[in-house]
């Protein structure tokens, strides 16, 4: 006798099961998570306990757990749109970084004596772009010769980052920062508003561009002629082709707005960061927040509106991740356990979705 | 230094530095070849270097570190195998989810070996006679066992590839896994088998990282080998001799790099160097296999349902 699985395709999946199978992978994925700590000699109870209790516990929590979910919600509704058309744009930590930089620029460079009114849209602005140029030249890559985009995305993120360190090391190296690989900080007319709120560090100009955006996005991909064409791709890349749909042109739609989206969080996190205000080493910059986002994007079944949610769980999870390292002493990287365990687990949680899985006992033979 | 002196330490370095990246490669070689995508490479790299440090650390016995890194990029591996074979997940998000949960692993586990010299790495040994032949002698034959171990590995793997019945089995399930199966191969388990083969050479090329070339454990001292090397499998379109190729031009691009450095060129620019490069060889590489028609292995990436088409 041995175990056997029995996999017959579902015919169509519920919105029910959606929800329950995304509950039941998160939470498979923190009891994984609890046995690596248990294993490592921490109590999972009482590092699950600071990790809720710093992120969502109170006001305080709250208010920087919603602060990191705005870059997230940024890149995580991007990369759902290149996701959706099967564009995989693992570049949304350059791009982002690239969007940081322009506002840098912007700030520091091109309008340092003018009003706030004319330096903040100008710095978004020069982010979308900054960041959209580098998710369009990987795209540009894919569509006109074929090079694989993960590789190509993955690899102008460590160009970008060291872009950022050649400048804030270099040229841009602050007049007044005795030898810290900093920029100078922005004139204040550069500064966004925060919310008085908990910590005080919510930029609320970006969280309402990023769920405005959230909402947009969502009318795009689910109700205009350019998001079904954009699905279709994904869905079905041959019917795509003979329908006349043009790859390029999609292609370079999903880059423009997944690049764009990204470089918008960049400029959020130098301008409206009050730690920053300055542009500084990448990893001071983002701790992952593009490759967070695509575990948020993944999370959020790559729907526009699911990602609002999913973004403020990876946002606490950041937050707890903080907390956890000063009351435990755990480096900031176990953090990347939590994002490739609950991944795995999301992953896997879609077999449920799209087949019926039931466990029979089987003579062999 | 003269000139020659100078061009023979900077291959030396370039076949240092490209070992790694050809372990790698010969692994995502034969795991691609069996119709698998593994882009969980830099994560069981990097575990394999905190394994193959921290153990030869603990026991003082370099070799029994280097297994152990091979089998723990192995049983990686394995994990992705389960997710894309078995569970028929998506491939570039299982491998993703495996680079991220090895990067953070790697972190929790090494942060007690951070700033600690190994006292036992992996030495450089010089092979009597073969090593006193004038230039290819310092070049060639001055090498550590691991570096021995991997050119040994290139044609040992070619002819595995393209010369016996294991080999003719691995391609035929990437090519078209229904004919293979119709045929009597087992196609789960060569699959499953390639994908821990290519685990266990990563898990080699992260030891050869942290226990020979640079014998010290760093956070994130992979720094994008693993992706350079999803890079290099295409370059090398999926032939072991050509993988020999692209890791050492690649070795060749970080030994470089580290001597512009004096030349005044800000290290923040020549670090972007390698990265650049892969996307050229990316390009090369495509452009190539475009012309000569030998594209990837049909199946790469599709999980294989028995009976749909």
């Amino acid at each position: 006798m041995r175990p056997r699985l029995e996999i017959e395709r579902r015919l169509g999946t519920s919105r029910r099961i959606m929800l329950l199978a995304s509950i039941l992978s998160i939470a498979l994925a923190l009891l994984m998570i609890a046995l690596v700590f248990w294993g490592y000699g921490v109590d999972p109870i009482y590092a699950y306990e600071k990790i809720f209790v710093g992120s969502f516990g109170s006001i305080f929590g709250l208010s920087d757990t919603i602060a990191k979910a705005i870059p997230l919600m940024l890149c995580g509704v991007g990369l759902a749109v290149a996701f959706k058309a099967l564009v995989w744009n693992v570049g949304a930590e350059g791009q982002l970084l690239m969007g940081a930089i322009a506002a840098t620029g912007v700030a520091l460079y091109v309008f340092p004596n003018s009003p706030a009114l004319v330096v903040i849209p100008s710095m978004f602005a020069a982010g979308f772009l900054s960041g959209a140029f580098w998710g369009l030249i990987p795209s540009i890559l894919k569509a006109k010769l074929r090079a694989n985009e993960v590789i190509t995305t993955l690899m102008m993120n460590y160009i970008a980052s060291n872009l950022v360190n050649y400048l804030v090391y270099g040229p841009w190296k602050g007049l007044k920062e005795w030898g810290f690989p900093y920029t100078d900080k922005f004139p204040l007319s550069a500064w966004l508003p925060l919310l008085p709120l908990g910590t005080g560090r919510i930029h609320y100009p970006t969280l309402i561009l990023a769920l405005t955006l959230a909402v947009l996005t969502y009318v795009l991909v689910m109700r205009t002629k350019l998001g079904y064409e954009i699905r279709v791709m994904g869905e079905n890349p041959d019917a795509a082709r003979y329908a006349g749909m043009s790859y390029f042109k999609t292609a370079m739609l999903v880059m423009l707005i997944s690049g764009g989206l990204a470089g918008l969080a960049g400029v959020g996190e130098v301008a409206g960061n009050p730690s920053h205000h300055r542009l500084r080493y990448p990893q001071g910059i983002s701790p992952g927040y593009g490759f967070i986002a695509i575990i948020v994007a993944w999370l959020g079944r790559l729907h526009p509106l699911a990602i609002i949610p999913s973004s403020l769980l990876f946002g606490g999870l950041l937050v707890g991740g903080d907390a956890i390292q000063v009351s435990l002493d755990l480096p900031f990287a176990a953090i990347g356990i939590f994002n490739g365990v609950i991944l795995f687990f999301v992953l896997s949680a879609e077999l449920l979705m799209r087949y019926r899985v039931t466990f029979k006992w089987r003579r062999e033979g | 230094m003269s000139l020659e002196a100078l061009i023979v330490s900077l291959l030396y370095d370039a076949i240092r530095a490209g070992t790694p990246l050809l372990f790698g490669t010969l692994g995502e070689i034969y795991t691609e070849r069996s119709g698998v995508l593994n882009l969980g490479v830099e994560g069981m790299m990097i575990m394999g270097a905190v394994t193959g440090f921290g153990l030869t650390l603990a026991t003082g016995n370099v070799w029994l570190g280097i297994l152990c890194a091979a089998i723990i990029g192995g049983l990686l591996a394995l994990m992705h195998a389960f997710m894309s074979i078995t569970l028929q997940a998506n491939q570039v998000v299982s491998g993703l989810a495996l680079t991220m949960f090895g990067l953070g692993m790697s972190g929790l586990l090494g942060k007690a070996y951070v700033g600690i010299p190994l006292p036992c790495p992996l030495r450089s040994i010089s092979i009597p006679v073969l090593s006193t032949i004038p230039i290819l002698g310092p070049l060639l034959f001055q090498h550590d066992q691991l570096i021995y171990l991997s050119i040994v590995l290139v044609p040992l793997l070619w002819l595995t590839l393209f010369k016996t019945r294991v080999g003719i089995n691995i391609r035929s399930v990437g090519e078209n896994p229904a004919t293979a199966d119709a045929l009597g191969v087992n196609v789960y388990q060569v699959r499953y088998f390639c994908v821990f083969l290519g685990g266990f050479l990563a898990g080699l090329g992260g030891a050869y990282l942290s226990v020979a070339y640079r014998p010290a454990w760093t956070e994130g001292m992979t720094a994008g080998i693993g992706w350079i090397v999803i890079a290099l499998t295409i370059f090398s379109m999926w032939s072991p001799g050509r993988a020999l190729i692209g890791a050492y031009l690649f070795g060749g691009v970080e030994a470089l790099q580290y001597r512009l450095q004096p030349l005044g060129i800000s290290p923040n620019l020549l670090a972007m160097l390698p990265y650049a490069f892969a996307i050229v060889v990316l390009l090369a590489g495509t452009q190539e296999t475009i012309r000569k028609r030998m594209g990837a292995p049909s199946a790469l990436g599709i999980p294989y349902i028995r009976g749909e088409k």
